[in-house]
């Protein structure tokens, strides 16, 4: 009993986290019909902002990062880092948009898909710089100099703009609390069974994204326009819908919702493993996948698949043996594809030909 | 408008078949050239007269690993510059090239490529995990090129061949120090252990086996075995599992970045019991990660920094002159596995693989940071293990054990 409520607590914390990274993936694929393979990597972008916007700030309100001890900030300091890397990752989102997939719409999907790949590496590579502004090209070295003249930001030149790639410890910004804890009957007497705080927040922040995004969506006039623009490109923009500007703004929202779970991952698994290959990928790929079960294109869906997938991998975690988590995750998705290859909730779509 | 784009289509396609057989065929021509002055280079560097002497090294510089390869290269690097202040090899300069695997096998099967067949290296240095060594191993021993491993505890290592060598322990001993230590302890004395592995590391499902058989051989029970994967965030299944089978001990033959994070949630799941693990525990990452979760945990290591050995002084000087912080083990046996490849080849007749090998297979009582290193006729090093236990983050000694 107490096992399978600790099993459910899991499942309910990181289906949370797999609802808000595969809702970019649907919603990408919503408006433009493709896989931003690049998704997973705003994801883990948006952990390591928190991290670098924890490692600036937190000396701000005379916390070394990295030797904090039972020191907790000061609650406006995770709400600020997680504003910030909301931000950053939504310009990046943008940025990627405008300039590596906007120019290609024209072009055969194939040729998008494999730009995305190669977004994704780039970010992957650019995310083991570790550098400061010394150590930019031609301009780092006068810069530094006339930087390092004026008083108020001379820190700056320490900063480091990079995540490097070694494994870096994320600092705490919420008390380790547990919320309640309740004794349970289990094999050997009784065992304890606490929600932690932070397990509360990530739950909570993820039904709030979600629900705004649903508002958003149904009840705004943006929103219409992101509908319009997914059931149909061309007549939407004949209608005289801005397209460019609602695929941005789609672009935009998802690495939004990206970023809040990659911060919100961050706070839950403090070890920060930038180059390991399940962080990068197979976060990534079960978001995906989640998307997929839930019905690819379909909001609700991908919430849906979001706790499925965690449902699957924890419950088979645990009950059949860990080995074979991820095999858990993939034998659904393709037992999915068989038998409703539209997803749970998606709506059978005829190709137009 | 829609046949203008057309055309404007075709035309581009025909100028990028054009720059791609450009690009095609210049790539080509600098490969030629590339390869032609490789082998000029090699004449010099192959240990001609007056040359220098060049050793290879790979290493995780990057990665989840970041820190054995970067301690082993600092190591290495002390090491080599001490012997080439000293005059070198026989009046030869000494260079060590260093190349980054990132921790993954199919990079260091490329850097040791790389190392053996461009940059022809006299031996090779490297890996610290097993895993990559036993990538690296058989590209050594087809080439003839003897390969020295710092830290790769794994006993396959060294059947790959009679040029594959390493100056640390095994794992059959490292799991059995490991093992007496749990059931033998005061304050611990383990009846029951949990095993939490990486599935994927060739180092960590061998040291899992080798504790599993020799716990139960003194006397203890293996209760509950969980797997896992390098790099996964979440342990809460495998944790839920060994917290319900309530063990006296954790074993967790892994590496430090997923320690760290293990600790964290075992402990946040109440599993107040220590944990115990391997040499893949040592870095000073694995204190910063976990914090207070990874106090009273214990592991077993190559040697204790605060050691009353006065090499391990002479060496601890050495290198916080030079780098910062503490050498971890891996600083130590990087710098005791140049000295011993750098000793082989002055003693060595030529500079051939079979001469070098045939000198460090006769290693004997040499003395080194981590100890007194003879290599046994399995290139292997018989050497005792420490206990060591982290207390307010930082490792401390706790007692030695001898071989079998």
């Amino acid at each position: 009993m107490a096992n399978l409520v600790q099993t459910l607590m899991t499942t309910l914390a990181f289906g949370s986290l797999y609802a808000l990274i595969a809702l970019g993936y649907t919603m990408v694929y919503g408006t433009l019909k493709f896989i931003n393979f690049a998704h997973s990597d705003i994801v883990v972008l948006g952990a390591w902002t928190s991290f670098t916007l924890a490692t600036w700030i937190l000396p701000w309100v005379g916390i070394n990062p990295r030797a904090q001890g039972d020191l907790i900030p000061p609650i406006w300091v995770a709400a600020v880092i997680l504003t910030l890397a909301m931000a950053f990752c939504g310009l990046v989102g943008f940025l990627i948009e405008r300039f590596a997939y906007r120019p290609l719409r024209k072009a055969p999907r194939l040729n998008v898909l494999i730009t995305a790949i190669g977004v994704s590496l780039l970010l992957q590579n650019l995310g083991q710089l570790d550098v400061t502004i010394r150590d930019l090209p031609l301009i780092g070295r006068y810069l530094d100099g006339f930087l390092a003249m004026i008083p108020g930001v001379r820190m700056l030149c320490d900063q480091h703009f990079g995540f490097g790639a070694i494994p870096q410890k994320m600092p705490y910004l919420l008390p380790q609390w547990d919320l309640f804890t309740i004794s349970l009957p289990s094999a050997g007497g009784h065992t304890d069974v606490s929600l932690t705080l932070v397990d509360a927040l990530i739950i909570g922040a993820s039904a709030v994204l979600m629900i705004a995004l649903q508002f958003l969506v149904f009840r705004t006039k943006i929103g219409s326009a992101m509908r319009a623009v997914s059931y149909d490109f061309d007549a939407a923009a004949l209608m005289g819908i801005p397209v460019d500007r609602v695929v941005s703004f789609t672009f935009v929202f998802g690495s939004v919702l990206a970023a809040a779970a990659g911060f919100l991952y961050s706070l839950k698994y403090p070890g920060l493993n930038q180059t390991a290959f399940p962080t990068w990928v197979l976060l990534g790929l079960k978001a995906f996948v989640a998307a997929v079960i839930g019905g690819i294109g379909n909001i609700r869906g991908a919430v849906l698949g979001g706790f499925v997938i965690a449902f699957v991998e924890q419950v088979g975690a645990f009950y059949l043996g860990a080995d074979y988590r991820d095999v858990y995750v993939f034998a659904l998705l393709i037992a999915i594809l068989l038998v409703r290859p539209s997803g749970l909730l998606g709506s059978n779509m005829r190709e137009k030909v | 408008m829609a046949c203008h784009l057309l055309a404007a289509n075709r035309t581009l396609g025909r100028f990028s078949r054009l720059i791609f057989s450009t690009a095609t065929a210049a790539i080509f021509a600098i490969s030629l050239c590339g390869c032609k002055s490789e082998t000029t280079k090699s004449d010099a560097s192959g240990g001609g007269a007056g040359g220098e002497i060049v050793l290879g090294h790979y290493a995780s510089m990057t990665g989840g690993e970041a820190t054995f390869g970067r301690s082993t290269d600092n190591g290495i690097r002390l090491a080599i510059d001490e012997i080439n202040a000293a005059g070198g090899i026989n009046g030869k300069q000494v260079r060590i090239i260093t190349y980054d695997d990132k921790g993954e096998k199919a990079e260091a099967g490329t850097a040791v490529t790389r190392l053996v067949t461009k940059d022809n290296v006299i031996a090779v240095l490297g890996e610290v995990a097993s895993g990559l060594s036993l990538v690296a191993a058989p590209i050594c021993q087809e080439y003839g090129v003897p390969m020295v491993s710092p830290s790769s505890t794994n006993p396959e290592v060294t059947e790959k061949g009679d040029m594959i060598f390493r100056v640390c322990f095994i794992d059959p001993f490292q799991a059995y120090a490991c093992a007496k230590f749990a059931r033998e302890h005061e304050g611990l004395k383990a009846k029951k252990a949990a095993v939490l592995f990486d599935q994927t590391s060739p180092y960590a499902v061998g040291l899992k086996d080798e504790f599993s058989k020799s716990f139960k051989r003194q006397g203890g029970e293996v209760i509950a075995s969980e797997a896992y994967q390098k790099g996964d965030p979440d342990f809460s299944a495998q944790l839920t599992s060994i917290r319900a089978s309530e063990p006296d001990v954790v074993f967790i033959p892994g590496y430090y970045t997923d320690v760290g994070n293990i600790a964290i949630q075992a402990r946040r799941l109440g599993i107040k019991v220590p944990l115990l693990g391997g040499d893949g525990w040592d870095s000073e990452k694995l204190g910063e990660i976990a914090g207070d979760s990874i106090n009273g945990c214990f592991y077993s290591n190559h040697y204790a920094p605060e050691g009353p050995d006065p090499h391990v002084q002479e060496f601890l000087k050495k290198y916080k002159a030079r780098y910062s912080g503490t050498p971890d083990c891996l600083a130590g046996l990087g710098y005791d596995s140049a000295k011993i490849v750098c000793d082989a080849i002055g003693k060595a007749s030529s500079s051939k693989g079979a001469d070098v090998a045939a000198q460090l297979s006769k290693v004997k009582d040499f003395e080194g940071v981590t100890g007194k290193i003879s290599i046994d006729a399995n290139r292997n090093a018989v050497k005792p293990a420490v206990i060591l236990e982290m207390k307010n983050g930082k490792p401390t000694y706790v007692t030695t054990i001898q071989p079998e």
